[in-house]
């Protein structure tokens, strides 16, 4: 009786946690697969006509005239934004690594100050602190004044509208989720390990090299995951930042489900996405298995 | 009391989009209308007048109103779409019909918007505005004639690069088919790659494709020509006036948006007090007031601010033709994706 009572407890503990799964991950994952391999509706919406349609668009394009050819344009944007993203997560990592070994070196009172410090940008809208951006970075904004100013330039820097705008407001937006699983792994960090190597006389150079980096490689790989897969589909930063001149693989689905009446096509794209996001995860984790093998030698 | 019920609802659909499950309860009315598009002091008057509590929910085109009417889970009264959205509607059910003929002030929609080809017998709608969509200029930048596409499309020197459009392909697509003299809707491929030309030719002088902010980079002078409503554009005049708005001899883009109540509204009868309301011509005019668009009841310029009434923006020189846009087969659509694709990829 009390075993049975053990298991249905058991059983309500989990209850939740499959509720999330069932209900915010698997169906909605499902109707998307089934979505992807349907027809698109003439005004938006699907009809339940089987098609692979939407997958081969992919990579062969109709043109303007019908003929069928090879097209590189879905490409061309899925490796640019493959690109933005890796400019996050190094420009992420640049600032964020010292930033985590700064505040895991203080005493523990300020180090808590310092975290809310960090977290503090997420109180407020990201639309709005991204337009803020603009009001600093546009040919009449706050840099360009103080510059026209002090007399430094007559003609205003183009800094709105730039690809480098964009990598600003992404690792503006995202370095926050660098810094704090760095902070994480360094704060374990044991540091008789630090004052060994240095007895050894390495100098702090190869300390941070040999000693520091490895062992904070863990938050170092899942700052990148959390930087790489939202930057990814990003789409606030190039559009306002960058000026929209051209697609992002976010805006390419949501124009899917708006202007271009395509669900089937966006449904396969979002599939897509999700594989080599998917795929890249394993490379990651296969990767840091082995490096853990390596520790143990 | 009921001040805490209707802060609930706000913040439920405009924080969840939860209107849907909210059941219908006696005297309310869920409003559906494009971004900045509504007057708060109508939507006051209404609830003074009527003891009606009206939640405003908003979208940022017709395709996002089409989907989200197309998803079932609304629970809207009234939607406010383009007119060319308005076939698209009717033939796949997602309105109901209003008999508008027989409602009260039916007789004052003035008579080139009365039963349009869009919904004949005005079955189905009423007009909220009309307005035309062109671009606008500022003239302290540029001091030449501003009425012609070229400044827009192939601009000259002192404007290169400094022009934006609106990120939307209808908008964009059909604002190069008035200026290239070629019709709405095209499904010919030879057509449509001219219109992709014009484009492509254009965008080493674009400086952003963006639907939102267009009043604020105007003023600010992030840019000197901006693709525009002819209402926004007046509202932008009004902080900087050396803007004007551009009336090409080819024509400008038209549109007329309507009333009408989602197939399935809650408050079906609240919906139609609120059709009448927005017959009266004092009552448009607030809106009118507000938004800076001209609208289809007559006798409402007896109530509309000085300066609208006869704002250059409100009023296209004579022979200035008004394209209104039409609702595009699935083909046409088709085409002006790939064009879109091809122009951002």
């Amino acid at each position: 009786m009390s075993d049975l009572l053990e298991r249905l407890r058991h059983y309500i503990g989990v209850l939740p946690a499959t509720f999330m799964i069932v209900v915010f991950m698997l169906a909605p994952l499902t109707i998307i697969f089934v979505y992807s391999f349907l027809t698109p509706g003439d005004y938006g919406g699907v009809k339940f006509e089987f098609s692979t349609e939407a997958y081969t668009q992919l990579l062969f394009q109709k043109n303007l005239f019908d003929e069928v050819e090879f097209d590189t344009s879905y490409l061309t944007i899925a490796f640019r934004s493959i690109w933005v993203a890796t400019v996050a997560v190094l420009g992420s990592l640049a600032l964020g690594f010292p930033a985590a070994y700064y505040i895991a070196q203080q005493p523990e009172s300020r180090r808590n100050t310092l975290l809310l410090l960090i977290t503090i940008p997420f109180w407020t809208n990201l639309l709005i602190r991204t337009y803020c951006w603009i009001l600093v970075l546009r040919d009449t904004g706050l840099i360009n004044n103080l510059l026209i100013g002090l007399g430094l330039t007559d003609e205003p820097i183009t800094m709105l509208y730039t690809e480098g705008a964009i990598a600003l407001g992404l690792v503006y937006t995202y370095v926050p989720f660098m810094v704090l699983p760095i902070y994480a792994a360094l704060e374990r960090l044991d540091k008789r390990l630090i004052e060994a190597s240095r007895d050894l006389y390495a100098n702090r150079w190869t300390t941070l090299r040999h000693v520091t980096l490895p062992l904070a490689s863990p938050g170092i790989v899942a700052g990148a995951i959390l930087v790489f897969i939202p930057a990814l589909g990003a789409f606030i930063a190039p559009d306002l930042l960058g000026g929209g001149k051209k697609l992002m693989l976010g805006s390419l689905v949501q124009l899917q489900f708006s202007a271009a009446r395509d669900w089937p096509f966006g449904s396969a794209l979002t599939m897509v996405i999700m594989s080599v996001v998917l795929i890249c995860l394993l490379l990651f984790a296969v990767n840091q298995r082995r490096n853990e093998g390596g520790f143990q030698h | 009391m009921s001040f805490n019920r209707k802060t609930l609802l706000g913040l439920a659909s405009a924080g969840l989009g939860l209107t849907a499950t909210i059941a219908s309860a006696d005297g309310e009315l869920q409003l559906y209308n494009w971004t900045d598009y509504t007057s708060p002091e109508l939507i006051e008057k209404f609830e003074t007048e009527t003891g009606i509590s009206v939640t405003v929910d908003t979208y940022d085109s017709g395709e996002t109103l089409l989907a989200k009417l197309q998803s079932g889970a609304a629970g809207y009264d009234i939607a406010i779409p383009t007119h060319n959205f308005v076939p698209i509607l009717i033939s796949e059910g997602l309105v109901q019909p209003i008999n508008a003929s027989e409602l009260e002030g039916y007789d004052r929609i003035v008579p080139n918007l009365a039963s349009p080809w869009w919904d004949e017998g005005n079955v189905y709608s009423i007009p909220w505005h009309w307005g035309t969509t062109s671009f606008t200029v500022d003239t302290a930048v540029y001091s030449g004639d501003v009425d012609d596409y070229d400044v827009i499309f192939n601009p000259p020197e002192e404007l290169a690069g400094q022009i934006a459009m609106f990120k939307s392909p209808d908008e964009v697509i059909t604002m190069a088919q008035v200026a290239l003299g070629l019709p709405f809707c095209s499904e010919d491929p030879n057509e449509m790659q001219q219109v992709l030309d014009l484009l492509m030719g254009q965008k080493p002088h674009v400086k952003t494709y963006n639907s939102d902010g267009i009043l604020e980079r105007l003023v600010s002078g992030d840019v000197s020509v901006h693709q525009n409503w002819n209402g926004y554009s007046l509202l932008a005049r009004k902080e900087k006036p050396s803007l004007q708005y551009a009336f090409p001899e080819e024509g400008v883009v038209a549109w007329a948006d309507s009333l009408v109540v989602p197939k399935g509204a809650p408050n079906y009868d609240n919906a139609i007090t609120f059709i009448e309301f927005m017959l009266e011509p004092e009552n448009i005019a607030i809106q009118s007031n507000s938004s800076g668009y001209a609208n289809g009841v007559t006798g409402s310029e007896a109530f509309m601010d000085e300066g609208l009434k006869d704002a250059a923006e409100l009023s296209p020189p004579e022979g200035t033709p008004l394209k209104f846009i039409e609702s595009c087969s699935p083909k046409a659509v088709e085409l002006q994706n790939r064009v879109w694709t091809a122009l951002l990829k």
